[in-house]
């Protein structure tokens, strides 16, 4: 079994080694031996910083690989609603699927599954799909997970991808773990980076443990390997001449039956969201009272921006949760993002550190948002904010 | 009616971090606390059992290691009747895949149930897929992003996922599993006269040997397919641009840059 192995005689000071974990795993037992708990992530950073005490021992009967040989393709799953339009970040998760396909010479496979797919499916192929495999049903209309997890196993099944990319939606982060959970496979969300190592095996690069910590995660013995990927993290390519095929699919061999009634479907009004925004501003705790609000609405309202929030911000409920960036809010990727009084953990940077322009105003030099902002100023937004307010202002009044 | 609720600790403040220059941690062992998506979890789940009738249970049921138990006593302070924790050594380094197989051992252990609830993600994970994954390894139906219940049947319960586009009402036969948003129910706060009177209740502790599959290859670290190559510290931006002087000379500063990028028209 691989195992953290523990060197006691090494370990001069155990409340040293203890405090070398990030979660406490390392623990004592009755007798004041350390050992290595359930807390543990395998996160190896014991190895690192104290190698001599901690040593990361790999289980020699591990079970065997998968030939990797078998398994082909960088396959992306589409999201059609009812009405038969595509969620576009299957767009953006084709872009990256050429390019790491292209690295080891496979072929780039969509999949669309739906109740009325042929927008979907032209659009796709416009983007670059080599393959387009297409599972189209009335019982698809509307997303019921035991009939479309069949309908990605089946593909799965007959085309044997390499990976399988699918949109860090509310819908795709339903289907992709049941059907990963399905295949025994494994699973990274919401990655921030992808890449095509020489061996097949995506490089899978997002924040971890909620914290200010990158994780760079491999899937080295299984296949498929299944990433999400959010909405706007990754661009669009551009549209080209289709060239791939279109291949239409029975229904899959598990049915298309589903223990879950549709009552109704109710389309919600179609509200601008913050990720579609082309600018934006964003409060974050520097601002003290909410009553102060007003300012940097002034300030989104002359830079035509719409005005969003941290975590804590919406946490206090100065801001709608529906104006939250991060990992557990959303993420955007404006042409310009001016951040008031953020400190940026990576919680939030995370949900917008694509965007065009970053301009960050904070009083903390030292704070983590400088360190993604194109454009810092180190002050206070209670004076940055007015003097910026009135400069934008008098460069849009001499302008006309 | 049954009902399970899988519940976490998460850390108490959002940061582990690692200092870029030395590579070291800069902080550890924060104070921990329940995953505030599972507040609503329970709060969901009692809910259900006062409107299911007499001879309902909510049951809680936490992985990890002992000190957890402080989250199993918050939710029978909230209400819950009864909890567990599944803690094992061979359970560390779990991934999404061995953390859903591991609580689906547990679930196997504690129930059947006719309902499972989860909370939508956690705060230190944010992968909001580990209550899926327990779906499809207890081969059951499930609903996420539940953001109501409709009305809790004999047989079945009527719940509205909210989707970005719309909301969609839906009626899923037991047993099944939903995962639920923020603002399902306002949770209550845990009562100190609950936390008394349960204070001596027994929390059962489930280990590997425990469960149907005690096979230590079967999870954590060794089951996992992700492994984790390395952890290091957010790149940072180099190449950016510090605007100085006081709070006019920056705001015009910018004002310029703003312009000069077609960022006023």
């Amino acid at each position: 079994m691989s195992h953290i192995s523990i060197h006691p005689e090494k370990a001069s000071d155990k409340d040293a080694a203890i405090g070398v974990c990030p979660f406490g795993a390392i623990e004592r037992d009755a007798t004041g031996a350390l050992f290595v708990g359930g807390g543990c992530r395998m996160c190896r950073m014991c190895v690192r910083r104290m190698p001599e005490v901690f040593e990361f021992v790999e289980d020699a009967e591990a079970a065997p690989a998968v030939d990797k040989n078998e398994w082909r393709g960088i396959a992306v799953v589409a999201e059609i609603s009812p009405d038969g339009a595509l969620h576009p970040v299957a767009l953006e998760l084709l872009g990256k699927a050429r390019e790491l396909a292209a690295a080891r010479g496979e072929p780039v496979l969509a999949l669309a599954i739906g109740g009325r797919t042929e927008a979907a499916v032209q659009e796709m192929l416009e983007r670059g799909a080599d393959e387009v495999h297409v599972y189209e049903d009335p019982e698809l209309s509307e997303f019921r997970i035991e009939p479309y997890a069949a309908a990605l196993s089946d593909f799965i099944r007959e085309k044997k991808p390499s990976a399988v990319l699918v949109g860090g939606t509310p819908t795709g982060r339903s289907l992709a773990p049941r059907v990963a959970a399905r295949f025994r496979a494994g699973l990274t969300a919401d990655c921030t980076t992808l890449g095509m190592s020489p061996s097949g095996d995506l490089d899978q690069i997002r924040p971890a443990y909620g914290g200010n910590i990158m994780a760079h995660i491999n899937t080295p013995r299984h296949r498929p390997q299944f990433a999400t990927v959010r909405y706007k993290v990754f661009p669009i390519p551009p549209r080209e001449r289709p060239h791939g095929a279109v291949v239409r699919h029975k229904p899959p061999r598990d049915g298309l039956a589903s223990a879950i009634s549709i009552l109704e479907s109710r389309p919600k009004p179609a509200v601008k969201g913050i990720e579609d925004a082309e600018a934006i501003v964003v409060c974050g705790r520097g601002l003290r009272r909410p009553e102060d609000l007003p300012m940097l609405r002034e300030l989104a309202d002359a830079l035509g921006a719409r005005l969003a929030g941290t975590r804590a911000v919406v946490e206090a409920g100065w801001l709608p949760a529906s104006c939250q960036i991060g990992l557990s809010g959303r993420t955007v990727k404006p042409k310009l993002i001016v951040t008031c009084g953020v400190s940026g953990a990576i919680q939030f940077v995370s949900g917008m550190n694509g965007s065009g322009t970053i301009v960050a105003v904070n009083t903390d030099k030292d704070a983590p948002i400088f360190s993604v902002a194109h454009i810092g100023i180190v002050g206070d937004i209670y004076e940055v904010v007015p003097a910026l307010v009135a400069a934008v202002k008098a460069k849009k009044e001499a302008a006309k | 009616m049954k009902t399970l609720v899988c519940i976490k600790q998460v850390p108490g403040t959002a940061q582990v971090e690692i200092d870029p220059q030395t590579g070291t941690l800069k902080r550890a062992g924060v104070p921990a606390k329940m995953n505030p998506f599972d507040l609503y979890a329970i709060e969901a789940a009692l809910r259900i059992r006062a409107a299911a009738g007499p001879d309902s249970t909510v049951t809680v049921l936490s992985m990890g290691p002992p000190q957890c138990e402080k989250v199993v006593r918050e939710a029978f302070a909230m209400g819950a009747d009864s909890g567990a924790i599944l803690t094992d050594r061979a359970f560390g380094g779990a991934d999404v895949l061995m953390t859903s197989f591991t609580l689906s051992q547990g679930v196997g252990k504690l129930g059947p149930f006719d309902l499972i609830v989860c909370g939508k993600q956690t705060t230190d994970g944010d992968t909001a897929q580990v209550g899926p994954e327990l779906a499809e390894w207890l081969g059951i139906p499930h609903v996420a992003c539940v953001k109501a219940v409709d009305a809790v049947g004999a047989d079945s319960i009527s719940v509205t996922a909210d989707l970005p586009d719309r909301e969609v009402s839906q009626r899923v036969p037991y047993p099944c599993l939903i995962t639920v948003e923020k603002g399902i129910a306002e949770p209550r706060l845990p009562s100190y006269k609950l936390f008394k009177s349960t204070a001596a209740r027994k929390v059962e502790y489930i280990g590997l040997a425990d469960l149907a599959d005690s096979d230590p290859k079967h999870y954590g670290l060794n089951g996992s397919p992700t492994q984790v190559k390395r952890i290091f510290p957010p790149p940072s931006g180099a190449g950016r641009t510090m605007l100085e002087g006081d709070a006019a000379a920056q705001a015009a500063a910018l004002a310029d840059i703003l312009e000069e990028r077609n960022f006023l028209r």
